[in-house]
């Protein structure tokens, strides 16, 4: 019984990332091309060294750009719907379509935005091909602390919530995440080489057009699938008839 | 359950977590699973590579860009 609860929560899960893929391939199309192809034409412009075309642009500011970003919706959208299963009921009184934002929410900070305040998306021409293993793995590695002291900081407001109440014992938990990441940042080692002339304004549009795209991608997750959530998890509420407040 | 048993009225009715032995197996299969699409969009032919050439790193360049991967 449980088990097809958790198979149908995670079918759910998928077609959710599916969605919200959707939305943010467009917003990426529409958004961030302009600033990708104003990067190539730096790259262009300064580097004589250029292979044949082994995937036209065109290709990948369409077809490539919807696979990449509709299979990781899917992953992510797998992912936390394993991690919304583990959290309901776990982390407060709250209901599905509540558990589904507050994972989708945890799940962008934690995921992206922790791990860009160090390492930031970097569009094509800044990076230097011979650091990408290193690069690499500091991002991953990066995401990986990021979310494993979420996971404490959670862990730890748990803790001290009987005695200090929700509200200052989550205050204490985000202040001890904010100060665990702080000084995991200043640890790891620089990762950014932006080439000379490379014009700043295209950068930050890149970065923003990136943060954008996530943003959509999470959000649009945790919308979508706490809707799917509710109807398995509650129906009589889903439908209506049940109101909000059940005194 | 800290938190269970501070409201005397509760205005939400509890939902009962589900037991961690149903989700396990899923967790564990597709996990791994989901984790290894993300590495296809996020690494592959970039940092390590399984399969050879630049055909996968290039169809899903403007996405690894974009999404904040280290793409070269």
């Amino acid at each position: 019984m449980n088990s097809t609860v958790v198979r149908t929560l995670l079918v759910r899960g998928m077609l959710a990332g599916l969605g919200a893929g959707v939305l943010a391939f467009v917003f990426a199309y529409l958004v961030g091309e302009g600033p990708v192809d104003a990067a190539i034409a730096f790259e262009e412009a300064g580097s004589h060294e250029h292979g044949e075309e082994l995937v036209s642009r065109s290709v990948q500011s369409t077809a490539g750009l919807a696979t990449g970003v509709l299979v990781f919706g899917v992953a992510i959208g797998g992912i936390l719907a394993l991690a919304f299963c583990f959290a309901l009921g776990r982390i407060g009184r709250f209901g599905a379509r509540a558990t589904a934002g507050l994972t989708a929410l945890g799940g962008f900070l934690t995921v992206y935005l922790v791990p860009i305040l160090k390492y930031p998306a970097n569009p094509p021409a800044v990076g230097d091909p011979d650091t990408i293993d290193k690069r690499t793995a500091l991002f991953v590695l990066m995401i990986a602390l990021s979310v494993l002291l979420a996971i404490g900081a959670v862990l730890l407001g748990r803790r001290l919530a009987p005695a200090w109440g929700n509200w200052n014992a989550s205050t204490a938990a985000a202040v001890a995440f904010v100060a665990a990441v702080a000084v995991a940042m200043v640890a790891l080692p620089a990762g950014d080489n932006t080439p000379k002339g490379f014009p700043a304004t295209d950068l930050w549009e890149f970065r923003l057009a990136s943060l954008g795209v996530q943003a959509v991608l999470w959000a649009g997750f945790g919308l979508l699938f706490g809707y799917l959530a509710e109807r398995v998890l509650e129906p009589e509420r889903a439908h209506g008839k049940v109101s909000a407040v059940v005194a | 359950m800290a938190q269970s048993t501070a409201a005397p009225t509760p205005t939400t009715p509890a939902i009962t977590p589900l037991p961690v032995r149903a989700l396990v197996p899923w967790a564990v299969f597709f996990g791994v699973l989901m984790l290894v699409l993300l590495y296809f969009v996020g690494a592959e032919q970039g940092a390590t590579a399984l399969v050879s050439g630049e055909g996968v790193h290039e169809w899903v360049h403007d996405a690894r860009h974009l999404l904040g991967f280290p793409c070269h």
